[in-house]
């Protein structure tokens, strides 16, 4: 509510990434982003559009209440005994079992920052999807979906590994929807350290 | 001497090659019997999209590979379904261009374009083209902006041109004409825009209007009283998929789209004949001979444009000429297809609108499945349980082949104002996808509707289905997969991946004796011979 943010970025904002001008936020609205989550909206008619445009541009006048936390205190956090880097790049340097978040802090709001970090499983994207196969030969793999089609499936394991597996030599396929790989920091982290975690993140916009 | 001489040959072969490129109504007609060719869009005219041929079988497809590629450049991704006559293939690119290739090498050897105007409305479907029709030796095209051209098959020379709607108010031709003896039949899109839906029928060597039949009836003719005030003249009914036509009842059977605006029918009450119903048509009068509405006063956007299958077969004892159609609306239905009784539906994908279907067909529509302000969750969704992609019936196993989609959407409801030339659709519809959604390949029994066999798939499908003399169903997936199903038990004998989305339907026939099977996939024709 109120475009502050939550699985899309915050809107209340003087500039939009995928929006410099008003034609370039009408065609996100109407078409949405390819390889993103927004989907477009190509039922509402042109002066529809042309309302959410004008409202979401109003939200960049809406003064943004600041974060609790402290940014560079989240980054120590991050670097450091969390492990987070294990598993997530930033500007090229981290892991690449979970999302690069080089600019997290562009695509996310606050809220759904802190909920993917108590709740991981709760906040999964579908491209991070974990899962299990056990071939007929026995063999089990463990890992994040990278990419699925009718015959075949692609899984990342925790070393980073890339498996392709036929369905048809599968004996198990198990989608641990709901499930990650990645430990709640709800209880590994102090309250106080979460905000200061959250600051960080939401601040990466990808800018080195 | 040497000149004249030359001149002799020249004159010999002319004549030869036009004799060879003639596509007559009895070829089409016998079309079934002339598997070496695919000469109208869904095979034969019954539009069962099998193929005679029986070279690839289960025993061999495992060695199936591509023989030629050919990429489009002219516009987006295809949906259109080729045809074949006489060592050329016809093909529709997006926007609107027509291209022959050798069918032997891909090698383009004539191609037609007609530019699309800058103005050009598109409202609610991609700027697409299903396909064509071969008739004589003209290649018939509708384009987005509603003209149909006929084209020379040997040489792309335009024949004649004609408009038969303006695009202005939403009207464009997305689906491949139907060409029958002397006549095209052409249907429209724009069922969101609001139009008033129609089939043209032309004569197919002048272009010349024979008939038009409105399928939003007007004042004082049958089904007017289903409409409201001025209701009907803003009621869709678009015709935007190509029919099928039985040449000894001399009937059209073409399915009519959904009532608009889609998703608030408040405006429209009443059941909005002929919204979302088969119509059979007298092929030469464009009278009404019967109709059968799947989906009275409809509010999901569920249109009947899915192919209508006309198949003979026994039924409680007794020989009928049938025409069964797999709907949008998540139930398969048997008709007679003579005067249009209802026999029987079945239920063959998720849904959770319907109780059930009653004895007289009508659906007994189950309590808050309507779109709502806030949504209201209802299977199908918006595209349906399955659409415009082919189904394929199969006369050896007697089974009906359907790709389905297992998606369910929710459905909202708005103010809808008509305003010529805009979207008219009183709501809107947010789909279930990635893996709350997934797709199969269904066999059904055609008497019972009962499914015989699944293949799951990894999503829902936009690609339709040919079944083989081989024994084979060959079909297309999202993730770009194009294989091939035993037609007995739905095992999987046999795969491709072509690099892009599969949305379209596939074809069979033969090059020098082999036989060959294409498919459009992302913006590229591929065949694949043994």
């Amino acid at each position: 509510m109120g475009g502050t943010g939550g699985e899309g970025p915050s809107l209340a904002r003087p500039t939009l990434r995928h929006a410099a001008d008003e034609e370039a936020l009408v065609k996100v609205i109407q078409e949405g982003i390819e390889g993103t989550d927004m989907p477009g909206a190509w039922q509402i008619s042109e002066n529809e559009v042309r309302q959410i445009a004008a409202y979401v541009r109003s939200l960049s006048r809406v003064e943004s209440a600041p974060l609790p936390g402290d940014r560079e205190r989240g980054r120590e956090v991050f670097e450091g005994a969390s492990g987070c880097g294990s598993c997530h790049m930033i500007e090229g340097e981290g892991g690449i079992l979970g999302p690069d978040l080089s600019d997290v802090g562009l695509r996310r709001g606050a809220a759904y920052l802190r909920e993917s970090l108590v709740s991981p499983g709760a906040t999964i994207a579908e491209r991070f999807l974990l899962v299990r196969a056990q071939t007929r030969a026995g063999q089990e793999v463990v890992g994040v979906r990278v990419n699925e089609d009718s015959f075949t499936i692609q899984l990342r394991d925790q070393a980073g590994r890339i498996h392709s597996l036929s369905k048809l030599e599968l004996q198990d396929l198990e989608k641990a929807f709901g499930e990650s790989l990645m430990p709640s920091y709800g209880s590994e982290l102090s309250a106080f350290e979460l905000d200061d975690l959250i600051a960080y993140l939401a601040s990466l916009r990808g800018e080195p | 001497m040497k000149r004249s001489g030359f001149v002799i040959v020249i004159v010999i072969v002319v004549a030869a090659s036009a004799a060879t490129a003639q596509v007559s109504y009895d070829r089409i007609k016998n079309a079934a019997g002339e598997p070496a060719s695919w000469l109208t869009y869904s095979g034969n005219y019954a539009s069962h999209r099998f193929s005679a041929l029986d070279e690839i079988d289960a025993s061999n497809v495992s060695r199936l590979r591509p023989v030629w590629l050919y990429q489009t450049t002219s516009g987006g991704e295809l949906e259109t379904s080729p045809l074949v006559a006489d060592g050329l293939m016809y093909l529709s690119e997006p926007p609107a261009t027509v291209t022959a290739l050798d069918v032997k090498t891909g090698r383009p050897v004539w191609s037609w374009s007609r530019p699309m105007p800058t103005d050009l409305r598109t409202l609610g479907f991609p700027r697409t083209n299903r396909g064509l029709a071969v008739l004589g030796d003209n290649v018939y095209v509708g384009t987005l902006d509603n003209h149909v051209v006929a084209l020379d098959a040997a040489s792309g020379a335009v024949r004649w041109d004609v408009q038969i709607a303006e695009n202005s108010i939403g009207y464009c031709i997305t689906a491949a004409p139907l060409a029958i003896d002397g006549k095209i039949l052409v249907g429209v899109s724009g069922g969101e825009a609001g139009v008033r839906g129609f089939l043209d029928a032309l004569d197919a060597d002048t272009g010349e209007r024979l008939w038009r039949f409105w399928t939003i009836p007007g004042p004082g003719e049958p089904g007017h009283e289903t409409w409201s005030g001025d209701a009907w003249k803003t009621g869709g009914g678009a015709t935007w998929l190509t029919g099928s036509y039985d040449p000894e009842l001399d009937l059209l059977y073409w399915g009519v789209g959904n009532p608009a605006p889609d998703w608030n029918g408040d405006v429209r009450p009443g059941d909005n004949l002929y919204t979302c119903a088969l119509i059979a048509l007298d092929a030469k009068t464009g009278k009404l001979k019967w109709h059968f509405q799947f989906t009275p006063h409809d509010v999901h956007d569920w249109d009947a444009n899915q192919i209508p299958v006309l198949v003979d077969a026994e039924v409680d004892g007794r020989l009928r000429k049938l025409v069964v159609m797999a709907n949008r609306n998540a139930f398969y239905y048997v008709l007679d297809r003579e005067v249009g009784t209802f026999l029987l539906a079945s239920q063959y994908s998720k849904q959770t609108w319907a109780k059930e279907i009653d004895e007289s067909g009508r659906p007994v529509v189950l309590p808050s499945t309507e779109p709502t302000e806030e949504g209201t969750l209802v299977w199908p969704s918006l595209q349906g349980a399955t659409n415009w992609f082919s189904p394929s019936y199969s006369p050896k196993t007697r089974l009906l082949y359907v790709a389905v989609r297992e998606m369910g959407s929710y459905y909202y409801k708005a103010e809808a104002e008509y305003d010529a030339g805009a979207l008219f659709m009183g709501g809107g519809e947010r789909a279930l996808d990635g893996d709350e959604a997934s797709g199969a390949i269904r066999a059904l029994d055609l008497a019972t509707g009962k499914m015989v066999w699944n293949f799951q798939q990894h999503s829902p499908p936009w690609a339709g289905v040919l079944s083989t003399a081989g024994g084979l169903v060959f079909a297309g997936a999202e993730e770009g997969n194009f294989f091939a199903l035993d037609a007995s038990t739905g095992e999987p004998r046999w795969q491709f991946q072509t690099g892009g989305g599969v949305r379209a339907n596939p074809i069979a026939f033969e090059v020098e004796g082999r036989q060959h099977i294409a498919i459009a996939a992302g913006k590229a024709i591929l065949v694949f011979g043994l």
